[in-house]
C-alpha cells in the first residue's frame, strides 16, 4: 500500500535485547490523519514498537518510511525535527519545571536565535520569545491546564501530570503523535477528558495519531485503526469492527478453547 | 502583609518573566544595591572589605559558575577550583604578555580561557553521568595543577608558580584600594550574577533543566543534549574561571597554585548544597554562611568561652561543626537555604494567617 495518504509505513521491523526477541517482522502504515491504535497483551512489544518508531530504540532488520523517506534507523533528534512527538507510559516530564516552562521546551525547535541572542536579547530573540509563549499558551488553554501555568509539575497529581505531556508534546506541533499508554491509571472520569483531548487534538490540528491502550472500550470509540501485537508479532491489523471478530485477536485475548 | 500582591497585575508576557514580580522585590533589591554600591564603602572599614565582603563576593560568583553546571544542567563537578585556576592563570598571562590590554578585557579573556578548557573536561559527560562524571572533573582538578606547578611559564618563571596581582586600574581609575577592590568585585558580580538569571530563565535555562531532570525526554522533543551538556560546561566555568581572577587579584593579590586545590572545590561544592541548588540567591546565601560562620565560631570561641577552648584546636572544632552542619543540611533541608528564603516569603505573603 503505497499513496499519497500514508505517512508512516513500517517495514519487515524486528527487535531484539541480547538475543531476546521483543519485535519479529512487523509491517503496517498509518494514513495522514488517521488514530491508530496499538494493543496487545502485556509483553507484546508496543512501547518498544514506539519507541523504534521515533528512534529511542534502533530496529534490528527492517526500515521505516516516514513521510516518504525510507529509514532503517529512526534517531530521536531527526524524528522531533520532522514532528514526531511522543508520551512516555511512565511520564517523562521535567519534575523541577513549571508547567509553562515544560510546555515552552516542547517548542524548542520553533526557536530561531542562538543562546548568545537570547541572553542579550538582541537579533532574533526578541521575536522569538512572544511566539514561543503565544504557542505554548494556545495549548495550555487547549488542555484546560491555566489554573496550574505555574505549579512545579512534581507537585502535581498523575492525571495532570499525563496531560501536561500531552501538552508538551502538542506545543511542537507535531504531524505525528505517538501516546504510550495516555489514559494508564486514570479513573473513568479522566479517561473520556482524556479521549475527549485526544479526539479534539486530532480535530482541531490534524494531527497524526498512534497510541497504545489497554482499555479497549477507549481503543473500540476512538480509533480509526487498530494494530493487535501478540509476543513481539503482528496477529490483527483493520477497523476496530474487523478486529474485533478476528479468531486470532480472539485467542490472544480471551484465550482459546482446546 | 509584607508581600502584598493584590492589584499587581501581570499585562504582557515580558512582564511576567520580570526575575522579580512583585514591586516590594524590586524596591528591595535596588535598596540593596544602593546600599552595597553606595554605603557600604562609606562604613565599612579595610577589615570587612579585605577579609569578609570580597571572599564572599568572589565565593558567590564560584558558587554560580558551579550551580549553573550542577544545580540547573545536572552535571556533577569537582574540578571547580581548576577552572578558577585556569582563569587566574590565563588573566595573569593576557594580561602580563599583550602590552596595553585593559584589566577587563584581560578578565573576560581569561573566564573565556577557563570556558574552553571547562569544555573540553566536559566532554566525558557525553558518555558518563554521576559519580563517574565526578572522577573525570577530578583529573581536571589535578592535570590542571600539575601544570601550572609544573610549567613555570605560565607563572612568568617565578619559583614556585605564584603570580601576582596586576595593578587594577579599570578606564583610569585606581582600584588598588581595599574599597576599590570591593567595588571592582562587586560591579563583576552583580553583572554576571543577572546576566545568570536571564540565561537561566531563558531557553537555555529550560534546556539545562530539562537534560537534568530526564534526557532522554529532552532528546525526544528534539534538544541537542550534547550541546547542551558543553554549553554548561563552558557557561559554568567562564564563571568558575572569573571567580578565580578575582580570588587571585581582587582577594589574595598573590596566589600559587595550590591555592587552586581539591579544598577549594569541596569549598564551592558546600556553597551550592547548603545555599541550595539550582537557585542563583542559594549561592549568596551559602557563600555568606560559609564566610561568616568560621569568623563567627572563632569570634564565639575568644569571647564566650575564653580560654575553653584551645587556639591550635580551633580549626579542628571549625571542621567538625562544619562537617556536621553539611549533615544537617542534606538531611532537612536538601534544598538549601534559598529553599528556606521561599518557605519565609510564603509565610510572610500570608502573615498574620497560617495558610
Amino acid at each position: 500500500m503505497t499513496n499519497a495518504t500514508q505517512l508512516l509505513r513500517l517495514d519487515g521491523i524486528s527487535l531484539s535485547f541480547k538475543g531476546v526477541k521483543a519485535i519479529t517482522d512487523i509491517s503496517f502504515s498509518v494514513k495522514k490523519g488517521e488514530i491508530c491504535a496499538l494493543i496487545g497483551p502485556n509483553g507484546a512489544g508496543k512501547s518498544s514498537l514506539l519507541n523504534v518508531i521515533n528512534g529511542v530504540y534502533q530496529a534490528d532488520e527492517g526500515q521505516i518510511v516516514y513521510k516518504g523517506n525510507a529509514r532503517k534507523n529512526m534517531h530521536p533528534q531527526w524524528a522531533a525535527r520532522r514532528g514526531v512527538a511522543r508520551t512516555f507510559q511512565n511520564i517523562a516530564l521535567f519534575k523541577g519545571m513549571s508547567v509553562l516552562d515544560n510546555v515552552l521546551t516542547g517548542t524548542n525547535l520553533k526557536v530561531k536565535s542562538s543562546w548568545i541572542e537570547q541572553v542579550f536579547n538582541v537579533g532574533r530573540a526578541p521575536a522569538d520569545a512572544p511566539q514561543q509563549r503565544q504557542k505554548a499558551e494556545q495549548v495550555i488553554a487547549f488542555l484546560k491546564l491555566q489554573p496550574w501555568r505555574n505549579s512545579i509539575v512534581g507537585n502535581l497529581p498523575y492525571g495532570l501530570q499525563k496531560r501536561v505531556e500531552l501538552a508538551r508534546a502538542l506545543a511542537a506541533e507535531p504531524e505525528l503523535l505517538l501516546l504510550d499508554e495516555p489514559m494508564a491509571g486514570m479513573n473513568a472520569e479522566e479517561k473520556a477528558e482524556m479521549s475527549r483531548f485526544i479526539v479534539e487534538t486530532r480535530q482541531e490540528f490534524g494531527t497524526t495519531i498512534v497510541l497504545i491502550e489497554h482499555d479497549i472500550g477507549v481503543v473500540m470509540s476512538l480509533s480509526d485503526h487498530v494494530v493487535v501485537l501478540d509476543y513481539g508479532k503482528k496477529i490483527g491489523d483493520g477497523t476496530p469492527d474487523e478486529v474485533r471478530v478476528n479468531p486470532e485477536v480472539l485467542a490472544a485475548y480471551l484465550g482459546t478453547k482446546h | 502583609m509584607l508581600y502584598k500582591e493584590s492589584g499587581q497585575f501581570v499585562t504582557t508576557y515580558r512582564f511576567d518573566k520580570r526575575f522579580f514580580r512583585l514591586k516590594q522585590e524590586r524596591l528591595a533589591f535596588a535598596l540593596l544595591l544602593a546600599f552595597a554600591f553606595l554605603v557600604v564603602p562609606s562604613i565599612g572599614n579595610d577589615y570587612w572589605f579585605s577579609a569578609i565582603l570580597i571572599p564572599f563576593l568572589v565565593l558567590s560568583l564560584a558558587g554560580l559558575g558551579l550551580n549553573l553546571l550542577t544545580g540547573y544542567a545536572g552535571q556533577l563537578s569537582l574540578g571547580s577550583a581548576a577552572f578558577m585556576a585556569v582563569g587566574a592563570f590565563a588573566t595573569y598571562n593576557f594580561n602580563l604578555r599583550i602590552e596595553g590590554l585593559p584589566l577587563i578585557i584581560s578578565l573576560i579573556l581569561g573566564g573565556l580561557t577557563a570556558g574552553g578548557v571547562g569544555l573540553v573536561f566536559g566532554l566525558p559527560s557525553l558518555r558518563i553521568k554521576g559519580f563517574y562524571l565526578i572522577v573525570s572533573t577530578l583529573a581536571a582538578q589535578f592535570f590542571v595543577q600539575w601544570v601550572f606547578t609544573n610549567f613555570t611559564w605560565f607563572s612568568n618563571n617565578s619559583s614556585s608558580g605564584v603570580i601576582t596581582a596586576p595593578p587594577l586600574h579599570v578606564f583610569g581609575s585606581d582600584f588598588n584600594s581595599p574599597v576599590g577592590r570591593y567595588l571592582l568585585t562587586l560591579t563583576v558580580v552583580v553583572a554576571l550574577g543577572l546576566l545568570a538569571k536571564t540565561i537561566v530563565s531563558g531557553e537555555l535555562g529550560r534546556k539545562w533543566m530539562a537534560v537534568r531532570d530526564m534526557d532522554t525526554a529532552a532528546a525526544v522533543i528534539g534538544i541537542s543534549v550534547p550541546k547542551t551538556k558543553l554549553l554548561a560546561f563552558a557557561i559554568s566555568s567562564f564563571y568558575l574561571g572569573i571567580a578565580g581572577a578575582l580570588w587571585a587579584f581582587t582577594y589574595l593579590g598573590t596566589v600559587e597554585p595550590h591555592g587552586f586545590d581539591l579544598t577549594r572545590s569541596f569549598q564551592i561544592l558546600f556553597i551550592i548544597i547548603i545555599g541550595g541548588m539550582g537557585s542563583i540567591l542559594g549561592n549568596f546565601l551559602g557563600a555568606a554562611f560559609i564566610v561568616l560562620f568560621p569568623i563567627l565560631l572563632s569570634n564565639l570561641s575568644s569571647g564566650l568561652f575564653a580560654g575553653a577552648i584551645d587556639p591550635g584546636q580551633l580549626e579542628n572544632f571549625q571542621k567538625m561543626i562544619f562537617g556536621a552542619l553539611i549533615i544537617f543540611f542534606l538531611i532537612k533541608e536538601p534544598n538549601g537555604l534559598a529553599k528556606v528564603w521561599q518557605t519565609v516569603k510564603q509565610r510572610l505573603r500570608v502573615w498574620p494567617l497560617r495558610f
